[in-house]
């Protein structure tokens, strides 16, 4: 199974996902340059962190017109499972494959920590491999990561099972909801309607080895693997 | 064809949380502007463009907002100012 990592100019994600896939899972992965026109016959589209066009205007408000991303949104329209990364999933939600907006941290301040994340929906193609409830720690490195959609998109992502990660592990309830960046109801990532796009802030390619600190990242490259190879 | 200047105001929509407007209006509390009741910190982009007369430069600088320049998920926009550059 290949896995296409797209490079835009200020990706800083690229090679870790690139690390995550070949060592991780030992499938096959190829970087795919942002003015390329084609997706090398991916099975799997990443979308990895970093500050794409530095972060100019908006997170993701540049790369989303880069022209690899038509490619990435036909793909992803057709059912290609796109896995958007932290300024990935600021490009996604850009480029209108997620609903919402990721806004600057409430703190105002950027956070790198290990946080963690509970799985609120194990029905997807990125999160079959985990159970329902479980806690993983996976890193964050973001200064706009606040997830934000108006009530009525979060009540239909909520409803429909869409919210796939959560952060938890606030101060005094290790159990509860807690916006390291001031998202709304904790929202770490979410899946489109189609279940095919998922976006996250966290970095599971981070988190792919013991000696990384943690390898519960590795399940979500292991589920889309379980799914795509079935 | 003439040239215009365009300034369109780009700010949070109301009732999106915006912490850079409340740590301002927080120090501006301290300054002793106790009547300030809200700020909200945006962005002001300046376009030069030409075009047939003032109406066709506003509208055109509508679709970039509407496109681009203002995300219509949390923010909003106003054209606050058309003159001949």
């Amino acid at each position: 199974m290949r896995f296409g990592i797209v490079t835009f100019p200020g990706s800083n994600c690229d090679y870790d996902a690139y690390r995550a896939v070949v060592d991780g899972i030992g499938e096959e992965a190829t970087f795919l340059w942002h003015k390329d026109h084609d997706l090398q016959q991916s099975d799997v589209v990443i979308l990895p962190g970093g500050f794409s066009y530095g972060d100019y205007l908006r997170p993701g408000a540049i790369a989303r017109f880069s022209p690899i991303m038509r490619e990435v949104v036909s793909f992803a329209h057709r059912g290609g499972p796109v896995l958007a990364i932290c300024n990935g999933f600021q490009i996604a939600c850009e480029a209108g494959l997620l609903p919402g907006a990721l806004l600057r941290n409430e703190s105002l301040k950027f956070v790198s920590e290990l946080v963690s994340l509970r799985v609120e929906s194990t029905d997807t193609l990125f999160s079959n491999r985990y159970e329902l409830g479980q806690v993983l720690r996976i890193p964050i490195a973001h200064g706009d990561g606040r997830y934000t959609a108006d009530q009525q998109t979060v009540d239909r992502l909520e409803g429909e099972g869409r919210v796939v990660f959560r952060y938890i592990g606030g101060p005094g309830d290790a159990d509860e909801w807690w916006s390291p960046n001031g998202s709304m109801r904790a929202i770490a990532g979410i899946v489109n309607d189609a279940g095919n796009v998922l976006g996250m802030m966290p970095h599971p390619e981070r988190a792919v080895d013991l000696l990384l600190g943690s390898s519960d990242g590795l399940g979500i490259f292991e589920s889309v693997l379980a799914r795509v190879t079935a | 064809m003439s040239r215009y200047r365009i300034a369109v105001h780009i700010t949070p929509r109301r009732g999106i949380l915006d912490p850079q407007g409340r740590t301002v209006a927080d120090a501006l509390h301290t300054l002793g502007f106790a009547d300030v009741r809200d700020v909200h910190i945006g962005r002001h982009v300046v376009v030069e463009l030409d075009a047939g007369d003032a109406k066709e430069a506003e509208r055109s600088t509508r679709e970039m907002c509407n496109r681009l320049l203002a995300n219509p998920v949390t923010e909003d926009f106003e054209i606050a100012a058309v003159e001949a550059a």
